[in-house]
């Protein structure tokens, strides 16, 4: 049964920490918690759902209509949320935050209407494939899950460090002024920074749709405020912190429910934020703020 | 600082222009039916659902089989019901808002909802203090009409649905072992909880766990893996059917192939719609069954089928004999007097609706049979 429990914690962990990623990644560069995260995800799953599970397509096709659509909406996020507001004279620094806070309530009453309420079913051609190994049962969606999650933590990272446009969004998100005075295209960056970061939203909706089979218009809020609590966890902006505070979270919400009582699910992997900010205010991997940046 | 004055002046102007239009119109409203031959009975009722955000499923049933209602009422000429709906989010604070709007500004002569029992107990006491009727129709907690003389039920409460299906069960397969899974945080499901432990005890089962979860959850497998590990007879899940249908595909994919003993808000046909071929070897005990080999079911199933392009579930089912039992007391009352309605209400006995024979007991709570399903062969059947 540990095992089983061990598999079904890496799971959830790897889940929450694709959906971190996306906060994480928006924070790093604009400084802004984008509320609206939650709601591009649950969207992602939507339109994974309607082309694995309506149209009877293969999953990659899932995956990639999720990236279209979640890309898109990340694009015209920015576009019309968050990009009228930038370096406005006067403007409330909160001014992004509350618009992201207005997109997310759009998103989720056009989920509602175009989806309807309540729990749709979300089937993959191989749901019910699982192998034993010794007393454990494995299921292939599992395997595939945290083979998606992994292949995308490392694909993000590489690009992060590796590639050119990875180099301008991380000078970016150290000093936007400064990396705009040295050459780079802050604007193409940002918009970058947030079509990737939805898109990886819209993966991790597809993969939510996998492992529970179930998805629902209300789903964003609950996810979200998961990501959100591993960023400030993890460290804000830092991506090694996201991974790691959604496979901490993930595993000991598994863990609380199935060695102590399914009532403190949630309480314990939240004292357990508690602690580790009271011990680490800037999070897991976050790095004190200096003194000049602000 | 004058033309903040001159705005709110303005709007105070164009308010009262709106109010004394609206009354005028009222009026107009009021005089016409007068003039008719039948002296029809005129009604206001004031509906509170959740019509967004979480459990917008159970609001959309409810106010579908008001709406089907109120039409064939009202083609019928005797009573005249205009409806007069609210949302309520299924949120306390905003139930309670909507409730006071209804009293107060609306004047409505009695209240059908809200949906779920926790708001119930806010604004059924709101109702009670003010002397409007005030008729649940899907809150089936413990001491629900005994909030005051003034509030009413027609859901059958989990206290008399529960104990029928757990020992028909428990009967049938020889169950020595349960596992207990319940949603904690709706008073609805967790009295469902304490019904089912109690019964459980009572029949001396063995309870090998006592797991939880929360409204909208969707993960639900760290729970079912440390049920599956103790290998119980059955599992008894109070649960309300978004969550009960999913609880039930992760575990039989999950392998736990035992009877599942649900409450009452797992009998909808959402959930072989959901779940699938999971669904199967649910029991459940429950007022509304749609095969039912009665006329009057069968015409109000396809007239709803008809309307809204599905099958009624027990929400709908319940709201639409809720509004034929006002219409019935509206009738004996002789007029749509809240005093007057609420005394007719009380005394409604052996009312024939789509759920089966109907009455009030003298605290204004449910009296009649539960019928015990099973889903079998992709349908509920009665469950022998």
């Amino acid at each position: 049964m540990f095992a089983e429990q061990l598999i079904n914690g890496i799971t959830l962990g790897s889940i929450y920490a694709v959906v971190a990623l996306g906060y994480t990644l928006v924070f790093g560069v604009l400084d802004i918690i984008n509320m609206a995260h939650g709601e591009i995800f649950m969207f992602g799953a939507f339109v994974g759902m309607l082309i694995a599970t309506k149209a009877h397509a293969p999953l990659w096709a899932a995956f990639l209509g999720a990236i279209a659509v979640t890309g898109l909406m990340g694009y015209m996020l920015e576009r019309f949320a968050l990009r009228p507001l930038r370096g406005r004279q006067g403007g409330s620094a909160l001014a992004p935050l509350i618009s992201t806070i207005g997109v997310s309530i759009l998103l989720e009453n056009s989920a509602h209407k175009l989806f309807g309420a309540g729990n749709q079913l979300f089937e993959t051609p191989f749901a019910e494939i699982r192998f034993e190994v010794g007393p454990v049962t494995v299921y292939l969606v599992q395997a595939v899950i945290l083979a998606i999650a992994v292949i995308l933590m490392a694909g993000l990272s590489l690009w992060l460090y590796k590639s050119k446009a990875g180099k301008g969004l991380r000078a970016t998100a150290e000093n936007l002024d400064t990396a705009g005075l040295l050459g780079v295209d802050t604007t193409k960056i940002i918009t970058a920074t947030v079509v990737i970061a939805s898109s990886m939203g819209g993966v991790a909706g597809v993969l939510v749709g996998m492992a529970f089979n179930y998805i629902n218009n209300q789903m964003g809020l609950s996810m979200g405020l998961k990501g959100l609590a591993i960023i400030i966890f993890g460290g804000m902006g830092s991506v090694a912190g996201a991974v790691a505070g959604g496979a901490i979270l993930g595993l000991s919400e598994t863990f609380v429910v199935a060695y102590g009582s399914s009532g403190y699910r949630d309480a314990i992997a939240f004292i357990a934020i508690i602690v580790v900010l009271l011990v680490r205010p800037q999070g897991l991997f976050g790095q004190a703020h200096p003194e000049t940046q602000r | 600082m004058s033309r903040t004055v001159r705005l709110i002046g303005l709007i105070s102007v164009l308010a009262f222009a709106l109010i004394f239009m609206g009354a005028a119109k009222d009026a107009r409203k009021a005089a016409a039916p007068a003039r008719a031959k039948a002296p029809a009975i005129d009604a206001r009722i004031g509906v509170i659902s959740i019509l967004t955000g979480q459990g917008s499923g159970y609001g959309e049933a409810i106010t579908n089989g008001l709406k089907l209602a109120v039409n064939e009422i009202n083609a019928k000429g005797e009573v005249k019901i205009e409806l007069v709906i609210e949302d309520s989010s299924g949120k306390q604070e905003q139930a309670l808002a909507a409730g006071q709007k209804l009293i107060n500004s609306s004047r409505v002569a009695a209240i059908i909802g809200p949906t779920l029992s926790t708001e119930m107990k806010v604004v059924g006491p709101e109702a009670n203090a003010s002397g409007v009727p005030i008729m649940g129709t899907s809150t089936t907690a413990a001491g629900i009409t005994k909030i005051g003389k003034y509030v009413f039920r027609n859901s059958l409460p989990e206290s008399q649905a529960i104990p029928a299906s757990v020992s028909k069960a428990v009967n049938k397969y020889k169950i020595r072992k349960v596992a207990i899974l319940y949603g904690n945080d709706d008073v609805f499901t967790k009295s469902g909880f304490d019904t089912m432990k109690k019964v459980a005890e009572d029949l001396k089962l063995h309870i090998v766990a006592i797991e939880t979860f929360q409204k909208g959850q969707s993960d639900y497998k760290a729970q079912l893996t440390k049920i599956k590990g103790l290998s119980p007879d059955a599992v008894f899940c109070s649960a309300l059917y978004e969550e009960g249908a999913v609880i039930l595909s992760q575990a039989r994919k999950m392998g736990i192939k035992v009877p599942f003993v649900g409450g009452n808000g797992f009998n909808s046909p959402k959930v072989i719609e959901i779940a699938k071929g999971a669904a199967e070897g649910l029991v459940v005990a429950t007022p509304w069954f749609a095969d039912r080999n009665d006329p009057k079911v069968k015409a109000f199933v396809s007239r709803y089928d008809k309307a809204y392009g599905k099958k009624p579930d027990q929400f709908a089912a319940q709201a639409y004999d809720a509004l034929y039992i006002m219409a019935e007391a509206l009738k004996n009352a002789g007029a749509a007097d809240r005093d007057r309605l609420r005394n007719a209400l009380a005394g409604i006995r052996n009312f024939d609706g789509v759920l089966g024979r109907f009455s009030f007991d003298a605290d204004r709570d449910v009296v009649m049979e539960p019928n015990v399903l099973i889903i079998k062969g992709g349908k509920f059947q009665v469950f022998r």
